[in-house]
């Protein structure tokens, strides 16, 4: 029976990766997604058959009873709301390690790791590690979900000495799981799981909304890492290679992520244990003169233009707009103007979120361009409309040295002819710095709610 | 006087002899203990070597998905990683009640949730982006 689990959870383990596989185009992605759940239901198939196995009825309900929960939850969510869901998925993955590490450490028989208080050392590390890892993972994801979900400022909150705190607690869970291993003492390991939970609320509360992005795929990363401890300890293939592919992924999402808002990955996760540094933004009262428009000189304007970029941003999906958008779109196109958009990275909450956000709404992946693909063509562009979006369109990321967002790379929507900039009002964008692109001679302004003034634009047409 | 002197002898004899046994025991415990070692030592790297290996496989295998799909890649990675329920599942099964096969339940019953609710809302995502289901 061992042997043949073994070579089911080796089947699991590539079906896992062909799950990951297939993501690299369209037309695979869903065939990879059947394969992946088909790898997950052999190996708890051929976990739950094993002969020796107790409280299978036990087992049964409770995976029936999480199954439904977790299917309701996944078919009701909006996908608006799809980093909160991610951030709190991660949670319980953390949660699950420390159950199962803490587990362990009670009945090491279970897992064929010695005996109560006879474990050895090195399995002893592992529990640490794996129960560690799992604590930090599930506080700091559940921060995550708050600050994502509004249920908490998402602003950054640093307590006084953060730093020398956060150093601290870092220190004695070194210790901490020294004298665990050496004394295999369950009050040690009682504080060491304290003093990690303690720790992940510490790494995200000093985290900023806008940065929000790059923490849902760090924890990502998180919990692949304490999945992958648990398999140490457990001795078990399946759960180590799993748990590496999930690292991988969200520490590649992570860099991914910081390279498109310039922010240092090392500061942005390590940041509570770093000095007090808030962004320097010098909102300079500006008298500078900016042009107002309004929905029917937008809609004139596009009538008689031959091509046409939309630039969505995560206030698109606030205001509900996107499936006005996908309305001016379909009227645009009928007129035989060439619509695309374009997407930046950090357009939404979590990598990849405003592609999903166009999708729902029925527009094509074919129309939706990533900035790199898309950014030589502003110069050829009648008007871009930009709606929701601000920091990521800000000239000053090229070409101020002195502005806190230099060095990102942007959407060079200022190359176009006409830039049409829907806004709610003159108010800075995320990063609190004032755009450039609102001054210059080709941008117009249309204040108003995002899915009004796209409605109006529409009605014109009509 | 002479008889009991063979007695000793004897004895003497039988007592090494028995101690010899006892060493050569223990010689081979020792050596079998020490096997034992090094196999787990063994063994620790060849978990550390499918783990190193798979870190390298994500690695190239995640830089191929392409950005438009990195939400359903989030989700589909939190599936996975509810394989943790692995963990959960020997817990519970293991006869011992108490603590344990609670933590085991509940551990089953949460991992469940991420593995289900994860699937799900891939597969919600990936039909959005499905081209048969754009409407002009």
């Amino acid at each position: 029976m061992q042997l043949i689990s073994g070579y089911i959870f080796l089947f699991s383990a590539i079906s896992f990766i062909y799950a990951l596989r297939g993501l690299s185009s369209h037309k695979d992605a869903k065939r990879g997604n059947i394969i992946g759940i088909l790898g997950m239901v052999l190996a708890i198939i051929a976990c739950v058959c094993n002969p020796h196995f107790h409280n299978k009825l036990l087992i049964v309900i409770s995976l029936l009873l999480g199954g439904s929960v977790g299917s309701i939850i996944a078919l009701k969510i909006p996908m608006t709301a799809m980093p909160q869901l991610v951030a709190g998925f991660h949670s319980l993955v953390g949660l699950v390690a420390v159950f199962v590490s803490y587990a362990s450490f009670l009945i090491p028989e279970a897992f064929g790791i010695g005996f109560r208080e006879s474990v050895p050392e090195a399995n002893l590390i592992e529990i640490s590690f794996g129960s560690s890892i799992g604590a930090i993972t599930f506080t700091g994801s559940i921060i995550a979900f708050m600050k994502l979900q509004g249920l908490m400022p998402s602003k950054i909150i640093k307590l006084k000495g953060h730093q020398y705190l956060s150093i601290l607690l870092l220190i004695l869970t070194i210790i901490s799981i020294y004298i665990f291993v050496k004394s295999q003492n369950s009050i040690m390991f009682n504080i060491l799981i304290l003093l990690s939970l303690t720790i992940g609320v510490m790494l995200i509360i000093p985290v900023g909304g806008a940065d929000m992005p790059v923490i849902v795929s760090m924890l990502n990363s998180y919990s692949g890492w304490a999945a992958a401890g648990i398999g140490f300890t457990l001795s078990n293939n399946l759960l180590i290679i799993t748990g590496a592919l999930v690292g991988a992924s969200g520490t590649i999402l992570s860099y991914i992520m910081c390279k498109a808002m310039n922010r240092s990955i090392v500061k942005v996760i390590f940041g509570a244990f770093m000095t007090h540094n808030t962004l320097t933004s010098n909102v300079t009262t500006d008298e500078r003169s900016i042009n107002t428009s309004s929905a029917e000189d937008a809609a004139f304007m596009l009538q008689n233009s031959s091509n046409v970029i939309i630039v969505p941003g995560y206030g698109m999906a606030v205001a509900q707009a996107q499936h006005s958008v996908k309305e001016l779109t379909n009227i645009l196109s009928a007129k035989g103007i060439e619509v695309r958009f374009a997407i930046h990275p950090v357009a939404g909450r979590m990598p990849g979120h405003m592609n999903v956000l166009l999708a729902e709404a029925n527009i094509s992946y074919e129309q939706v361009f990533e900035l790199e693909d898309i950014n030589r063509d502003f110069v050829s562009t009648d008007i871009v409309i930009v709606i929701g979006a601000n920091d990521v369109t800000n000239p000053a990321a090229k070409n101020d040295k002195s502005s806190p967002i230099y060095g990102m790379p942007i959407l060079e929507v200022e190359n176009a002819k006409t830039v049409f900039f829907i806004k709610r009002s003159m108010a800075a964008g995320y990063a609190g710095i004032e755009n450039e692109l609102f001054y210059r001679p080709n941008t117009l302004m249309i204040f108003g709610d995002a899915k009004k003034v796209i409605d109006d634009i529409i009605k014109t047409f009509a | 006087m002479n008889s009991e002197h063979h007695v000793l002898a004897r004895k003497a004899a039988e007592l090494s002899e028995a101690a010899t046994k006892l060493s050569n025991k223990l010689n081979a415990l020792a050596s079998v203990a020490t096997e034992h070692v090094q196999a787990d030592s063994g063994h620790f790297v060849q978990l550390l070597t499918v783990f190193l290996l798979s870190c390298f496989v994500g690695y190239y295998v995640v830089w191929r998905v392409t950005p438009a799909l990195h939400a359903p890649l989030m989700s589909v990675t939190n599936a996975i990683s509810g394989i943790i329920i692995i963990g959960a599942l020997m817990v519970t099964g293991f006869e011992e009640a108490g603590i344990a096969t609670f933590l085991g339940v509940v551990g089953v019953f949460l991992a469940s949730i991420n593995i289900f609710g994860g699937f799900i809302v891939t597969r919600r995502m990936l039909k959005m982006f499905d081209a048969k289901h754009i409407k002009k």
